[in-house]
């Protein structure tokens, strides 16, 4: 006789330390295996591009800070591509080194709240408490430059608001020398720890076909070892001329995934100081009068710079007709703005893609016949934040 | 780059001939449009598997709803190409009563893509698995990313002390909405002052 068995139904979330943000699950259990999983999202819902189609272009760039929130800056990057190719702008030199530095600074930012926290939720409290120190470290250096630690709102269509503060390239510097020490650190409390590979070899594996079927980008992709970098293979500002590797994983399961993190950190170190080395002087926005905001000193002096502030500050400016779709290399994978302009000067419409939306779809898949304790486990790896899944 | 984009919008016209409306290059991105979405499935597959193609992601479906013409929505699909480092649009206009076929079956990711132009359009999808809301709230009705659907919603949701629940009723604005249309027809100069310009009409007012 066949036993007859029942499965258990559990509400994980929406108020769960475990599941970074307000996600809410309903598992399927038979005994402590996940049969099936249907994640409830939109909780953190704020309607984005709903607000966008009714903001001009320099209103809706702060919107973008509120999505990904752990790496800002990322995101505004993707905007201000998009609106810089329908307006067919350039940005200047030193503005696009700024750009690319700061980007690598967000990557860092975004990978050590990831790893320090699926540390935590596997049972590893201390590096949590090592990597929010330097995380501290490193928002501060985007308060130096935009007077903001998290909603940045320095990425502007046609470069960057200002200038770098004196004295910051140094800080930066020092800063990347002490760094790799601290990943040294976490790396001997997780790489080699027994129970941080037990919770993590072998568990949410991807295989390379099917990361591709279900939209995987970033690390989730290269963890399964598909080598691909939007930086490299469709560079975009001067990520052209640095020197970096892209570290792909093999297996395809958590603990790769993590380690490519790790890599992708000593990587973006190499970057900044490669940056800050090679950086030119010059403007640092646009020198079009039209798109980007004169200096406040001119404000005193000059009418024409008066009227062009009043006017970008109020109407804004008019972006020409088309559509593009322009995609950066987010850390937590391909970031993408759909923008359509009508002509006018607020976007008619603007679909944002979030890398972060097609890694929890696949939950599902990735958590039939595991454990529930590996729920907090892959959940930790697909490096989730809510800002950018609900919009 | 470009040569290669140019390439394959041969490779793709010559590909689904009939099913495509019109093709073209835009800010160096190929951007075709469908005639009809009976062909859609078949114009998806040809894109996933030509071997010249490859388009074997699907980045974002999307829509876009133009409520003045007649054919109310535009929809988009985004499709990314690792072999070839290729993206291609494939968008095609649909009536607002239209269900579309689901191509969850190509692409498994189609899913809640679907669901979110389901849930912000109002479009439906046919064989699809599971057709629910996904970002809005339990038992929201309307779609918030069509252009009829003002900013503010239709309703507000508050804590009610009497029925110890929360409960929700017609939005109530303290202040009505504010529109602040600048659009001027001031357009300015078409050409960009340098800094040597300016700096010299710094020095023809001192004179």
């Amino acid at each position: 006789m066949k036993k007859k068995t029942k499965t258990m139904n559990l509400n994980f979330g929406p108020q769960h330390p475990a599941a970074h943000g307000v996600l809410r699950l309903i598992l399927e259990l038979d005994g402590e295996v996940v049969e099936n999983i249907d994640p409830h999202i939109g909780l953190l819902h704020r309607g984005t591009e709903k607000l966008i189609e009714h903001k001009t272009y320099t209103q809706a760039l702060p919107y973008f800070d509120r999505l990904d929130y752990v790496a800002p800056m990322n995101q505004e990057h993707a905007f201000a591509l998009a609106i810089e190719r329908l307006l067919n702008i350039e940005v200047p030199i030193r503005g696009q080194f700024i750009r690319v530095l700061f980007c690598e600074i967000g990557r860092i930012l975004s990978h050590l709240l990831n790893i320090t926290t699926q540390a935590l939720d596997v049972g590893s409290l201390t590096p949590s408490l090592w990597g929010f120190e330097e995380r501290e470290t490193l928002m501060s250096f985007y308060e130096r430059v935009s007077g903001s630690r998290l909603h940045a709102n320095y990425f502007r269509p046609g470069g960057v608001h200002q200038d770098l503060p004196l004295g910051l390239t140094d800080d930066i510097i020092l800063f990347c020398n002490t760094f790799p020490e601290v990943i040294d650190d976490i790396e001997n409390l997780l790489t080699d720890n027994r129970i941080f590979k037990q919770r993590n070899v072998d568990i949410g594996i991807v295989t390379k076909q099917e990361a591709l079927e279900h939209s995987f980008s970033g690390v989730m992709l290269r963890g399964s070892g598909v080598a691909w970098d939007l930086r490299k293979s469709q560079p975009y500002e001067c990520y052209r001329d640095f020197d970096f590797k892209i570290p792909i994983g093999k297996n395809g399961d958590c603990y790769d995934r993590y380690i490519c993190r790790i890599e992708e950190m000593k990587e973006s170190i190499k970057i900044i100081k490669e940056c800050i080395k090679k950086m030119p002087n010059g403007p640092v926005k646009s020198i079009d009068g039209k798109i980007t905001p004169p200096k406040k000193v001119d404000l005193k002096n000059s009418m024409e710079a008066l009227i062009h502030h009043f006017k970008l500050f109020s109407e804004g400016f008019r972006v020409p007709k088309g559509e593009v779709y322009t995609s950066v290399e987010a850390p937590k994978g391909e970031f993408g703005v759909y923008l359509i302009s009508d002509g006018s000067n607020k976007p008619y419409k603007c679909k944002i893609r979030a890398p972060g939306f097609s890694h929890l779809q696949a939950m599902n898949y990735l958590l039939k016949g595991h454990m529930l304790a590996d729920v907090p486990a892959v959940l930790g790896s697909l490096d989730i934040v809510f800002g950018e899944v609900d919009r | 780059m470009s040569e290669t984009i140019i390439d394959l919008e041969k490779v793709v016209n010559s590909g689904l001939t009939t099913a495509i409306k019109k093709s073209e290059i835009i800010y160096n991105q190929l951007s075709i449009t469908l005639n009809d979405y009976g062909d859609l499935i078949s114009s998806i597959l040809f894109l996933k598997t030509n071997d010249k193609c490859r388009f074997k992601q699907l980045i974002e479906i999307t829509a876009v709803d133009y409520p003045e013409r007649e054919k109310r929505f535009k929809i988009v699909y985004l499709l990314l190409s690792h072999e070839n480092n290729l993206r291609i649009i494939v968008n095609m206009d649909i009536d607002e009563k239209v269900v579309l076929p689901s191509i969850t079956k190509i692409f498994p990711s189609a899913n809640w893509m679907e669901r979110e132009v389901f849930d912000m359009y109002g479009i439906s999808f046919k064989d699809h698995p599971d057709l629910r809301r996904i970002l809005t709230d339990y038992g929201f009705e309307g779609f918030p990313l069509r252009k009829d659907f003002p900013l503010t919603g239709h309703t507000q949701v508050r804590y009610s002390e009497d029925e110890k629940k929360v409960i929700s009723e017609p939005v109530k604005l303290d202040q009505d909405y504010r529109n602040f249309d600048f659009n001027s027809p001031w357009t300015g100069t078409k050409y960009i002052k340098t800094e040597s310009e300016k700096n010299k009409d710094k020095d023809e007012k001192k004179n």
